[in-house]
């Protein structure tokens, strides 16, 4: 075969490739967004093209989910909870990250796995006890148990993403940050933590989606709508019995969807560099 | 400034004693290296000194007070670090500041004490600039400005010429040595290589197995070696040691190991010696071989002048004639140590 042939064979098998999974990834998205611009009439009328507008798009259904239903309240919500536990999770998990990463043998490292390891215990073993602690603490039906409950999940990680991180850095820099005359908790405030802030950044775009996504324990623990997060919120109150409010579903999703995905795409190159950096010298 | 003395210092990681008792006394003012292989705890000492590391037992003083449990900070020592330990979020002036700052000084008096160590060192155009932003070089004259800005009480240099190129290091060597004897600061060098060793210190302090083996001037320690160890350490090649019929080891240089007749006749000790393969250095030439009835675990190397030693006349295989003068030969003890001087 010509060598410039078996090139644009490579280029195009490449190119084709990668299509498929562009396509494969982005797809949803395309069907939440189209979906939830479509006219009712155009949306449950099965002799339609369901990939593209057959009569013009809509704003309906973003309409009716701020007048006739609680979407605001529940995004409120949503943006409280993931703030108060990003800051929860943060005011823990980076003292508790450092700790580990410096202030152990080699306890520490088995201490670390031991901290990882609770991440692992699935959220449907642990709401039976935590829904004891919840109404012990009179939180139940409020949005707040979930602030609570949220860094159960968060900080395990977070700290040891962070402890990863943390070990990573030269201890030299906090040495002589000691020597020129810092307590060690002045050499963290002012050398470890600016220098890891690749790190921290992740640990809030971690913990905010991660907050923005659960589901199982603000299904245990709210009932009233006015406390609901987004997800909650948008999956039982826009299901009625068995009918599904799809436009509005997809307008929920969509709105909920898009900061995230902004956040993301700015982070992106910071994002993984914290996520990769404690784990490669 | 201050004199620094640590006396009988044992640090001990799990079980393992890394410092073994040392008692070292640096006087005000003095240029003194620890000199030592890696990881007989000579970087340890150092880091017991400045305290970043509590030692398990024995007093440190720093200008006659003990400060076994004062904190780093408020020992009034500075210390430079192998790879420098720059603040790579900090400008260059923002770095030399940061000790200042820790003290609270006023920013007025930060400023004028920044510009005035920055000019010592001839980094004032790097002032704005980030310490990635540096050559090794530049790098290693900010980590020595931000040691010095606070007048500290004792510097501590840990290795600081070991990320430089060989060029480069020789002229730090002689600026940080110009420098030390500018200012008159006690100094603390850690280093394992024994040309800084030689060349700069006032005296050297050689350890190994975290003991003191030897203190002294560097032709003390060159000339007079307390033991074989320290003989062996110091000195490229090392001393040449062979064992005695009687017990006990025989040490000579390889620059005092000559051919005969390159000697005078006053107490010379001769020797048999088989040239086994000889290298030409330019400013010397190194002869390895074997000595008839001596026993070595290294080969015996003579160090020549090239200018009065022809190629042809040490051709690997033959047999000559070398001698040593008696006034160079060191006598150890089968233990080790030096047997008593004559």
């Amino acid at each position: 075969m010509p060598e410039p042939l078996a090139r644009s064979l490579r280029v195009t098998g490449f190119s084709l490739g990668v299509a498929f999974f562009v396509i494969l990834a982005a797809f949803p998205f395309y069907w939440m967004a189209i979906t939830a611009f479509k006219q009712n009439s155009d949306l449950y009328d099965i002799t339609n093209i369901p990939f593209w507008f057959n009569e013009p798009p809509t704003l309906e259904h973003i309409r009716y989910l701020f007048k006739e239903t609680l979407f605001a309240r529940w995004l409120s919500n949503s943006l409280i909870i993931g703030v108060c536990v990003t800051a929860i999770t943060l005011v823990t998990a980076v003292p508790a990250g450092y700790s580990l990463a410096r202030m152990t043998s080699r306890k520490g490292e088995a201490l670390g796995i031991a901290i990882f390891l609770t991440y692992l215990v699935p959220p449907t073993l642990l709401f039976l006890p935590l829904s004891r602690i919840v109404t012990e603490l009179g939180l139940q039906n409020s949005m707040w148990s979930l602030v609570l409950v949220y860094p159960t999940f968060t900080i395990p990680f977070c700290s040891w993403l962070l402890m990863g991180f943390f070990k990573a850095l030269p201890i030299e820099i906090e040495e002589a940050a000691i020597v020129d005359g810092c307590s060690v908790f002045c050499a963290f405030i002012k050398m470890a933590v600016p220098l890891s802030l690749p790190a921290i950044l992740t640990v809030v775009i971690f913990t905010f989606t991660l907050t923005l996504q659960e589901f199982v324990y603000a299904l245990t623990f709210i009932s009233s709508s006015d406390q609901k997060p987004i997800t909650l919120g948008v999956s039982t109150d826009l299901i009625r019995g068995d009918v599904f409010f799809w436009g509005e579903i997809m307008a929920g999703a969509l709105i909920a969807a898009v900061p995230v995905a902004i956040a993301y795409n700015l982070f992106l190159d910071r994002f993984i560099a914290g996520i990769t950096g404690g784990a490669v010298k | 400034m201050a004199a620094v003395l640590t006396r009988d210092i044992v640090k001990t990681f799990d079980e393992i004693n890394a410092v073994n008792g040392i008692s070292l006394r640096v006087p005000d003012g003095e240029f003194m290296v620890l000199l030592g292989p890696s990881g007989c705890g000579k970087t340890t000492l150092l880091r017991i000194i400045c305290g970043l590391e509590q030692q398990t037992s024995g007093d440190l003083l720093i200008g006659g007070n003990i400060v076994n449990d004062i904190p780093p900070r408020a020992r009034g020592i500075a210390m430079m670090f192998q790879s420098y330990g720059l603040y790579p979020h900090y400008t260059v002036r923002n770095n030399i500041a940061f000790p200042l700052r820790t003290q609270r000084m006023p920013s007025q008096d930060i400023q004028k004490k920044v510009g005035w160590a920055a000019q010592l060192l001839g980094i004032g155009h790097l002032l704005d600039r980030r310490p990635r932003q540096l050559s090794g070089g530049e790098r290693q004259r900010v980590a020595l400005a931000r040691a010095l800005v606070r007048e500290p009480t004792a510097l501590l240099l840990d290795e600081p010429l070991s990320n430089l190129d060989a060029k480069l290091r020789t002229s730090a060597r002689q600026e940080i040595k110009n420098f030390q004897q500018r200012v008159g600061l006690t100094t603390i060098y850690v280093t394992h290589d024994q040309v800084e060793a030689m060349g700069m210190g006032d005296r050297i302090a050689v350890i190994d197995h975290g003991r003191v083996r030897q203190v002294g001037t560097p032709i003390e320690i060159y000339q007079d070696p307390a033991d074989l160890f320290v003989a062996t350490f110091v000195g490229a090649p090392p001393m040449n040691i062979v064992t005695c019929n009687g017990g006990g080891y025989l040490g000579f240089r390889p620059e005092n190991f000559l051919p005969r007749d390159m000697i005078g006749d006053d107490g010379v000790t001769e020797f048999s010696f088989r040239v086994d393969r000889s290298e030409y250095l330019g400013s010397e030439r190194i002869v390895y071989g074997v000595m008839d009835g001596f026993d070595s675990k290294q080969p015996i190397t003579a160090k020549l002048p090239p200018a009065h030693v022809a190629e042809g006349s040490v051709r690997p295989g033959e047999w000559h004639r070398f001698a040593v003068k008696n006034s160079e030969l060191r006598r150890f003890e089968a233990s080790g140590n030096r047997s008593t001087r004559h």
